[in-house]
């Protein structure tokens, strides 16, 4: 609602002898008209006269609220701090009443909040996270009991959950996985033809865009599309039910939340996570061939050859266990994340958020290490 | 500090000891040095001011939370000095209904109640549906089997919860403030509720409440926090310590302020 033209509300400063002064309001004092500026005038009038004591009144208030109100309140407060005896004499009751409101005390004592200071600060997010990764520890360590314990028998997993899992991991992410995975085989098969095209040797396009979709791009496009896709949905899932006390109800009837809603979630994404990334190998090698075949000279069959030449099982299953590693991150990450989100619906914006960086991060620094061990020992 | 503790106690058997437990946020102590006893049969309120630790006692007592100091002694065993195996069957012999219900969104109603039913016990699925449509006519959710959580009303979701508290039906029920939210005739009708199935199950149960109302009524056994002294300044019948309590804050609390001592259940 914008400002209403009208009556804008004003003040007149009546100053009488012995240092006692009158502030009169007038007009309207609601939050929709202009006012005049009260501070300046009683800091010039207190700064230029020896003032004592100050009335505050009306005269033809047309209108107020609760604007008015504070404002009132901040006069008062304002005068006593320059040590300015103040009195209310003909306001509106209505005023006088939510001004006393305004003072009242519920009896508890207010906790001086105090700010930190900047080391302090330092050191505390420097505990904070040394015992953030004690506690990682601890749930990686209770994760892979829970999964001994599925594996040998002694708990079961819920297949329901895990075959609807698997289902969401691995169909639902069919379309996203095709679509990244074809126009990034494209994409990178455009700048190699580009490129090679200078020397004549376009038909290593398909070598490039073959060993690359299936070394790393294609595992690597999979871990970041299931990382915002999945493992956001597990975080803000297992979030979400931490804010409801789901979670606890689990606990207080003797379930295990890591063998109920971490390793159905684990087992689903490490086990559809290597699978799409084939598939991602191969739909980025189609979108390869298709910029090879259709924009060089080189025909279809001699990309396929090329392709099949240059890219041997050891490429792919360099991919393939690249994505399994990644899987075994999204979901650790993401569960972890949901379980140790707050009580607030904002928590679990946060822990979202955070567990798709996180989880980027981790896969692009696990990449770089199975990439340097894979150098290293000549795979 | 007041102490009512009737005859029956005599007799009473002793479901749930508390003793010396001082409960803590990190190093942040929520309440001290708490001695009570709850007793089979009981309806045991926790009560207190807003922000005093009472769901935060509630926790510790269904497990959730461990004691910064103190014990908690749950039918003769100290509940942290045995192992993870046993806390959790001891819990199974527990039943808890949340402030929000807590029911498990991504399951319909029969499901959050035939969940804990075929975990843990040997009854087939079939079995545990019935059992499951069984507890909801019993919450007069009779036909909502199959309805999600999201499906139907707060105070339905209350009734459902309280439907899978009962699943397995425990020596002691515990209730977050279960007539939050709720109107004051399906408040009411939630505490008729939870006093037919105490008398029904025979079930002890320990309820945080500041519904004056509901621990007036069915309340027999209580312990009054205090946020200020970070302690309890109670422990006993309401109804007694409305009548015989020296404790201003105690007075302030259970007269709703007017400091007249009169019982009036609604």
């Amino acid at each position: 609602m914008g400002e209403k033209k009208g009556l804008r509300g004003k003040i007149e400063i009546i100053v009488s002898e012995d240092q006692e002064c009158r502030i009169v309001f007038s007009g309207n004092w609601t939050i929709y008209f202009r006012h005049e500026e009260v501070f300046p005038k009683i800091k010039e009038l207190i700064s230029t006269k020896p003032i004592k004591r100050i009335q505050i009144s009306q005269k033809g208030l047309s209108s107020w609220d609760s604007f008015f109100v504070s404002l009132i309140e901040r006069i008062l407060n304002f005068l006593d701090s320059k040590g300015i005896e103040t009195e209310i004499l003909d306001l509106p009751e209505g005023v006088k009443r939510l001004l006393e409101l305004s003072k009242t005390d519920l009896g508890q004592k207010r906790k001086a909040v105090k700010r930190e200071a900047f080391f302090e600060r330092i050191g505390e997010a420097s505990f904070s996270v040394f015992s953030s990764m004690a506690s990682f520890q601890d749930f990686l360590g209770r994760v892979t009991i829970a999964v001994f314990n599925i594996l040998s028998g002694k708990s079961r997993l819920r297949y329901s959950d895990f075959l609807l899992y698997t289902q969401n991991a691995g169909a639902r992410a069919l379309p996203i996985v095709s679509l990244v995975s074809f126009l990034v085989g494209l994409i990178l098969a455009f700048v190699a033809t580009v490129q090679l095209k200078l020397f004549g040797a376009q038909i290593f396009v398909a070598d490039l865009v073959g060993i690359a979709m299936a070394r790393d791009i294609g595992a690597m496009m999979c871990g970041i599309i299931m990382a915002g896709r999945t493992g956001a949905t597990y975080a803000a899932q297992i979030g979400t039910m931490q804010v409801n006390e789901e979670i606890d109800a689990l606990r207080t009837f003797g379930f295990d939340p890591i063998e109920f809603l971490v390793v159905p979630r684990l087992f689903a994404l490490t086990l559809m996570m290597p699978l799409l990334c084939i598939y991602s190998d191969l739909l980025g090698i189609a979108g390869g061939a298709v910029v090879g075949a259709g924009f060089t000279d080189i025909t279809l069959l001699q990309y396929i050859t090329e392709t099949k030449n240059a890219v041997p099982l050891t490429h792919f299953s360099i991919g393939i266990f690249k994505a399994f590693v990644y899987g075994i991150i999204v979901a650790i990450i993401g569960c972890r994340k949901g379980l140790t989100c707050g009580r607030s619906a904002a928590s679990v914006g946060r822990v979202t958020t955070s567990a798709v960086v996180t989880s980027i991060v981790w896969i692009i620094l696990s990449c770089a290490l199975i990439t340097y061990i894979c150098y290293v020992y000549d795979i | 500090m007041i102490s009512s503790q009737g005859s029956r106690r005599d007799s009473g058997k002793e479901e749930i000891r508390v003793e010396g437990l001082t409960m803590a946020y990190g190093e942040k102590i929520i309440q001290k040095d708490l001695n009570f006893s709850i007793y089979s049969g009981d309806i045991f309120i926790i009560m207190g001011g807003s922000g005093c630790g009472k769901s935060t006692l509630l926790k510790h007592l269904i497990g959730l939370i461990r004691p910064y100091r103190g014990r908690i002694i749950f039918k003769g065993i100290d509940f942290w000095n045995v192992s993870q195996e046993k806390r959790l069957e001891m819990l199974r012999g527990c039943g808890v209904l949340y402030q929000s219900g807590a029911l498990w969104s991504s399951m319909t109603l029969s499901e959050n109640i035939t969940l804990p039913i075929t975990q843990f016990t040997g009854l087939s699925q079939k079995e545990a549906k019935d059992i499951a449509s069984f507890k909801l006519k019993l919450v007069g959710l009779g036909g909502y089997e199959n309805y999600y959580p999201s499906q139907i009303s707060g105070g339905m979701r209350k009734r459902a919860a309280l439907a899978r508290a009962i699943a397995l039906d425990p020596d002691v029920l515990f209730f977050d403030e279960p007539s939050a939210g709720l109107d004051p005739v399906s408040a009411k009708h939630l505490d008729d509720l939870i006093l037919e199935i105490r008398e029904s199950l025979g079930a002890t149960i320990v309820m945080v409440s500041h519904e004056l109302a509901s621990i007036l009524s069915i309340g027999n056994n209580s312990v009054f926090l205090d946020s200020e002294t970070k302690t309890m300044l109670a422990t006993g019948d309401p109804k007694r310590l409305l009548m015989e309590s020296e404790d201003p804050k105690i007075i302030e609390f259970l007269t709703r302020g007017t400091g007249k001592r009169e019982l009036r259940l609604v």
